[in-house]
C-alpha cells in the first residue's frame, strides 16, 4: 500500500466531499428555512455548468463562465421561487416531490432544446493548469486544490452570513419559527426568494467548477443531487454544519472506499474477484453509511434545532 | 362515495375495453402499450399500498420493481442455460413460479429496509427509502455476473399453463389478469382490519398506539406487502422486455411511480390505473407530436399538483369519505 | 383496603437541569376516581405520558394488574386495559365517528391483521362500537368525519374510544379542557356513571369538576406529590393552600 496514492485519494475525496457541500448547503438551507424537499437542485447545478460553459466558449474566460454559471443559476433559481416554488410552502412533501420532479423533466428537455444532446466541454483555467508536487513525490493538479480552497471559502462566508449578517439572523429566525418572523415584520417573501437564489448559486458554482473536470451534460445534477440528499440527511436536514461534516464525510469515505475495498478483499479472495466485490461494496459504501447512521440517529448526527 | 364509484365503474369499462381496442387495430405496437400501461399500474398499485392508504412516501420502489425483473432475468437465464442457480436449484422458464420468487424476495428484502426506514419518518424516510434503493441500483451496475450496466437479455418469454405468452395478447391478459387480481386485494384491503389500522396509521400513529395496535408492525407489513405487488409488476415487466437492466432499480422510476398515484389520486382504489393510463398516453400522444415531448409532461404535471389537488379522481369525484 | 390497581413507585423524569418529576409514589384503587391536581408546570402532563408510555421514566417503576409496565411499549399497556384520553382531541379525521370507534374495538379482539374481512359487514366490530359511541352521547353522530365534529362531540369520541379498547383503568388527561360550564357539567355526569365500572385517573383543572367526582385528590407541584387525601382533606391540607390555592390564611 502506498502512502502517495492514499494521500492523492485522500485529496480527491476532500475535493469531491467541499464539492457536495456547495450543492448540499443549498439544499439544506432551504429545507431549514422553507421547509421544502427541492429535487431540482441538480437541474440548477446543470444550468450553472451550462452557463459557464457556453460564457467561457462565447468569451475565452473561464472566469466570466464562472461568474455567469452563479448569476444564470441564481436567476434561475429565484424565477422558479417566484412561479412555482413559492406555492409549495406548507404543502406536504410528497406535492413537492412531485413538482420538483417536473421541474426537473421541465430544466433536462429545456437545456437539450437549447444546447442539443452532445456534451460541451470546459477547459481548466490556465491561472490553475499544472500540478503540484506532493510529500511523497506524487504531482497533485492544482485545479483540485482550488477546488477545495473554495469549498472552504464558501463554508467560511457561509458562517459568517448566518452567524454575523442582518440577512443570516433573519435566516436564522425563520428556520426556529416560520410565523414569528412575518411578525416581526420581516418581508417573508422576500427572503424565501433570496434564500432560494443563494442556494441556486451555490450548486450553479458546483456546476461550473466541476463541469471543468468531466464534460457538461444533461443529467449531469442528478448523481450528484442524491449524493447531496445522502450527505444532509446524514448531517441532519437544515444544519449547514451537518451539511459540512456529512460533504466530507461521504466525499472521503466514497473515494477511499473505492481504493481500500478491493485491497482489504483481496487477501480474502482471487484478485479479480477481489476487484469486482470491491468496486460493488464501494458503490454501496455511503449508502449502507448512511442506512446505518439512520438506524442510529434517526434525525442525522446533527439534529436541527427547528422541525 | 357514489361519484367515486360511478368513476370505479368507468374505470372498469376502460381497462376492458383497451385491450379489446387494441385487438381491433391488431398492431402490435397499441399491444405493447396496453400491456406496459397494466404492469406500470400494477406496480403503482403496490406502491399504493405503503404510500396511499399507508402515508409511507417510498421513493424507493424501484428496488422491489427491478428485483422482481431480476428474478425474472436470472431464473430464465438459468434454465436456458441449463445451469443450476446452486447446487441442486435449477432456473425456470414458469411465469407462476416467478412471480411467487419475486413476490417472495422483494418482500423479504422490504423487511429489513422497511425496520429501518420506519425509524424515521417524514422527509428522512423519503431520503432512506431513495437511498436503499440506490444501494441495490449500485449493486446491479456494478456486480458483473448478471450483466452489470448492461443488463442481462433473455431471448424467450417465460410460459404460463396453457397461455402461449410469445403472443402479445394473451401476455397481455395475463398482465391484465395480474392487474386486476391486484386491484380486487386492494379493494378487500382497503376495507379490511387491517386496511382500518393502517390509514389510521397515516392519519395519526399516536392515536394508534392508544388504541393497543402498534403502528410500527402495521406498517412493515404494509411495506412488504406494497413490495410484493410491485415486485411482480417488475417481474411482468422484463418478460415484457425479454430485458432487465439497471434502469429498472433508478430512481427515476421511483420517481414515476410517486407521478402516476399522485396523477390518478392518492389512496384511490383506481388511482394508479388512472394515473398510469393518463401517463402511458401522454407519453404516446405527446411522443407523437413533439421530440420534447418530457418538457411538456412536466409542465402538465406542475399544473396537476399546484392546481389539481387529489389528482384526476379527486377531480372527477371529490374528497375520499370513509364511511 | 383493595390491592391498587396501578401504582407509581419513586418515578423520577428529568429534561436537562429541570426535574420534571421528582420521586413520585401513587396508585389508583378499583373503584376509584383519583384526581391529579397541580399548578401550570407541575408536571402533570409529564407524569401522564410517562404512564401512558409515550415517555420513559428515568428512574421508578409503574406496576399495573400485578405486572411490571414501566418499559413496556404504549399499545401493549392499552392492551392490557390501560386506557388514556389526550389533553388535546386526537382522534382520526378521516374516518366517521363510529370508525373511530370500531378501529378500539377491532385493536380489543385482535383482528387487525385480517386482510380481507370487510369491517362495514362485521357485526361485532359495528355494534359493539356503536354501543360505545351511545354510551358517551354520540349516537346520533356516528356517520359525521371526526374532523367534522365539534370540539365538545370530540371530546366525548375520545371517551367512547378509551371505553372500547375494554379499559380496566382510563387516564382522563384535561377531560373537561375548552368545555364550558354546560359542557363540562355534562360530561361530569358521564364520568360519574362510568365509576363503578372503571377506575380513573383524572388530571384536571376544572375544580368544581375535580371536587364534585373526586374519591382522592394528589397535589403536584414542581414535580413532586406533596398531599393526598380526599377532598376535605385536601381543602384544609396547609401546605397545599400555601403552595397551590395561593391562600395565605
Amino acid at each position: 500500500m502506498q502512502i502517495p496514492l492514499l494521500l492523492e485519494q485522500l485529496l480527491n475525496g476532500l475535493q469531491f466531499g467541499f464539492m457536495l457541500f456547495l450543492m448540499a448547503s443549498g439544499l439544506t438551507l432551504i429545507f431549514g428555512v422553507m421547509g421544502l424537499i427541492n429535487l431540482a437542485h441538480g437541474s440548477l447545478y446543470m444550468v450553472g455548468a451550462f452557463a459557464c460553459a457556453a460564457v467561457a466558449a462565447a468569451t475565452g474566460s473561464f472566469w466570466l463562465g464562472l461568474v455567469a454559471s452563479l448569476a444564470g443559476a441564481a436567476a434561475a433559481g429565484a424565477l422558479v421561487e417566484v412561479l412555482v416554488i413559492r406555492r409549495l410552502y406548507g404543502r406536504d412533501h410528497l406535492d413537492q416531490v412531485l413538482a420538483t420532479f417536473a421541474l426537473i423533466l421541465i430544466f433536462s428537455e429545456g437545456t437539450r432544446w437549447l444546447f442539443g444532446s452532445f456534451p460541451l466541454y470546459l477547459d481548466i483555467p490556465p491561472l490553475l493548469g499544472g500540478a503540484l508536487t506532493l510529500p511523497g513525490s506524487a504531482p497533485y493538479p492544482i485545479y483540485r486544490l482550488a477546488i477545495i480552497g473554495a469549498g472552504l471559502l464558501v463554508a467560511l462566508g457561509l458562517y459568517l452570513l448566518i452567524s454575523r449578517t442582518r440577512l443570516g439572523m433573519r435566516i436564522r429566525a425563520g428556520e426556529a419559527d416560520r410565523e414569528m418572523i412575518a411578525a416581526l415584520g420581516i418581508d417573508i417573501r422576500t427572503l424565501y426568494t433570496i434564500v432560494f437564489a443563494l442556494g441556486a448559486a451555490l450548486a450553479g458554482m458546483a456546476g461550473a467548477l466541476v463541469g471543468a473536470l468531466q464534460s457538461v451534460q444533461v443529467g449531469m445534477g442528478e448523481p450528484v443531487l442524491i449524493l447531496a440528499f445522502v450527505v444532509i440527511v446524514i448531517g441532519g436536514i437544515g444544519s449547514i454544519r451537518g451539511a459540512l461534516f456529512g460533504a466530507l464525510l461521504v466525499g472521503v469515505v466514497d473515494t477511499t472506499g473505492r481504493l481500500l475495498l478491493p485491497l482489504a478483499l483481496s487477501s480474502f479472495i482471487s484478485p479479480s474477484a477481489a476487484a469486482s466485490t470491491g468496486a460493488a461494496l464501494a458503490s454501496m459504501l455511503i449508502y449502507v453509511l448512511m442506512a446505518l447512521i439512520l438506524a442510529l440517529r434517526p434525525r442525522g448526527l446533527f439534529p436541527a434545532a427547528a422541525g | 362515495m357514489a361519484r367515486e364509484t360511478v368513476f370505479n365503474g368507468l374505470m372498469i369499462l376502460v381497462l376492458a375495453a383497451i385491450p379489446a381496442a387494441a385487438l381491433l387495430f391488431e398492431e402490435p405496437f397499441y399491444l405493447t402499450l396496453a400491456t406496459r400501461l397494466a404492469i406500470l399500474a400494477l406496480a403503482a398499485v403496490g406502491l399504493n399500498v405503503a404510500l396511499g392508504l399507508g402515508g409511507l412516501v417510498s421513493f424507493g420502489h424501484a428496488a422491489f420493481f427491478g428485483i422482481g425483473g431480476y428474478v425474472a432475468g436470472i431464473l430464465a437465464v438459468h434454465a436456458f442455460n441449463m445451469e443450476p442457480l446452486l447446487p441442486g436449484l435449477p432456473g425456470t422458464k414458469s411465469m407462476p413460479v416467478i412471480w411467487v420468487v419475486s413476490m417472495l424476495l422483494a418482500a423479504l428484502i422490504a423487511l429489513p429496509m422497511g425496520a429501518i426506514s420506519l425509524r424515521t419518518s417524514g422527509v428522512y424516510f423519503i431520503m432512506i427509502t431513495l437511498a436503499f434503493a440506490q444501494m441495490i441500483y449500485y449493486f446491479a451496475i456494478s456486480w458483473p455476473a448478471y450483466g452489470g450496466e448492461d443488463g442481462l437479455s433473455f431471448y424467450v418469454r417465460n410460459g404460463f399453463p396453457g397461455v402461449n405468452t410469445l403472443q402479445p395478447l394473451p401476455f397481455l391478459l395475463v398482465c391484465y389478469g395480474l392487474l386486476a387480481a391486484a386491484l380486487l386485494f386492494f379493494w378487500r384491503l382497503q376495507h379490511s382490519p387491517f386496511g382500518a389500522a393502517l390509514q389510521a396509521a397515516r392519519q395519526n400513529d399516536v392515536r394508534l398506539a392508544a388504541v393497543g395496535i402498534r403502528p410500527f408492525k402495521i406498517r412493515l407489513t404494509a411495506f412488504a406487502l406494497s413490495a410484493a405487488i410491485t415486485g411482480v409488476a417488475g417481474a411482468l415487466f422484463a418478460d415484457l422486455n425479454r430485458f432487465v437492466s439497471p434502469s429498472m432499480l433508478s430512481w427515476h422510476l421511483s420517481g414515476e411511480l410517486i407521478v402516476l398515484i399522485i396523477l390518478g389520486g392518492v389512496g384511490r382504489l383506481f388511482g394508479p390505473v388512472a394515473g398510469a393510463t393518463v401517463y402511458v398516453f401522454l407519453e404516446y400522444g405527446l411522443g407523437g407530436i413533439t421530440e420534447r415531448w418530457q418538457f411538456f409532461l412536466g409542465l402538465i404535471l406542475l399544473g396537476v399538483v399546484l392546481f389539481a389537488r387529489g389528482g384526476i379522481i379527486g377531480l372527477f369525484a371529490g374528497r375520499p369519505r370513509h364511511g | 383496603m383493595a390491592e391498587p390497581l396501578l401504582q407509581l413507585r419513586g418515578l423520577k423524569k428529568s429534561f436537562g437541569a429541570l426535574l420534571a418529576t421528582d420521586n413520585v409514589s401513587l396508585t389508583l384503587r378499583p373503584g376509584e376516581i383519583h384526581a391529579l391536581i397541580g399548578p401550570n408546570g407541575a408536571g402533570k402532563t409529564t407524569l401522564i405520558h410517562q404512564i401512558a408510555g409515550t415517555l420513559q421514566p428515568d428512574e421508578g417503576e409503574l406496576r399495573f394488574a400485578g405486572q411490571d409496565i414501566t418499559s413496556l411499549h404504549m399499545a401493549d399497556r392499552v392492551q392490557l386495559g390501560l386506557a388514556r384520553t389526550f389533553q388535546v382531541s386526537s382522534v382520526l379525521p378521516e374516518f366517521s365517528a363510529l370508525r373511530n370507534v370500531m378501529l378500539a374495538v377491532q385493536a380489543r379482539q385482535g383482528t387487525s391483521f385480517r386482510f380481507f374481512a370487510d369491517v362495514r359487514r362485521d357485526a361485532r366490530l359495528t355494534d359493539a362500537a356503536a354501543e360505545c359511541l351511545a354510551r358517551a352521547g354520540l349516537d346520533g353522530r356516528a356517520a359525521v368525519p371526526a374532523a367534522e365534529l365539534s370540539h365538545g362531540e370530540r371530546r366525548r369520541l375520545e371517551i367512547a374510544i378509551a371505553l372500547a379498547t375494554g379499559p380496566r383503568a382510563l387516564l382522563l388527561d384535561e377531560p373537561m379542557a375548552g368545555l364550558g360550564p354546560e359542557g363540562s357539567k355534562d360530561l361530569v355526569v358521564l364520568l360519574n356513571a362510568l365509576r363503578s365500572e372503571v377506575p380513573m385517573l383524572l388530571v384536571e383543572h376544572d375544580m368544581d369538576a375535580v371536587f364534585a367526582l373526586a374519591d382522592r385528590i394528589s397535589v403536584l407541584v414542581y414535580g413532586r406529590v406533596i398531599a393526598t387525601g380526599t377532598a376535605d382533606e385536601i381543602r384544609r391540607h396547609p401546605e397545599v393552600r400555601a403552595a397551590y390555592l395561593g391562600d395565605d390564611a
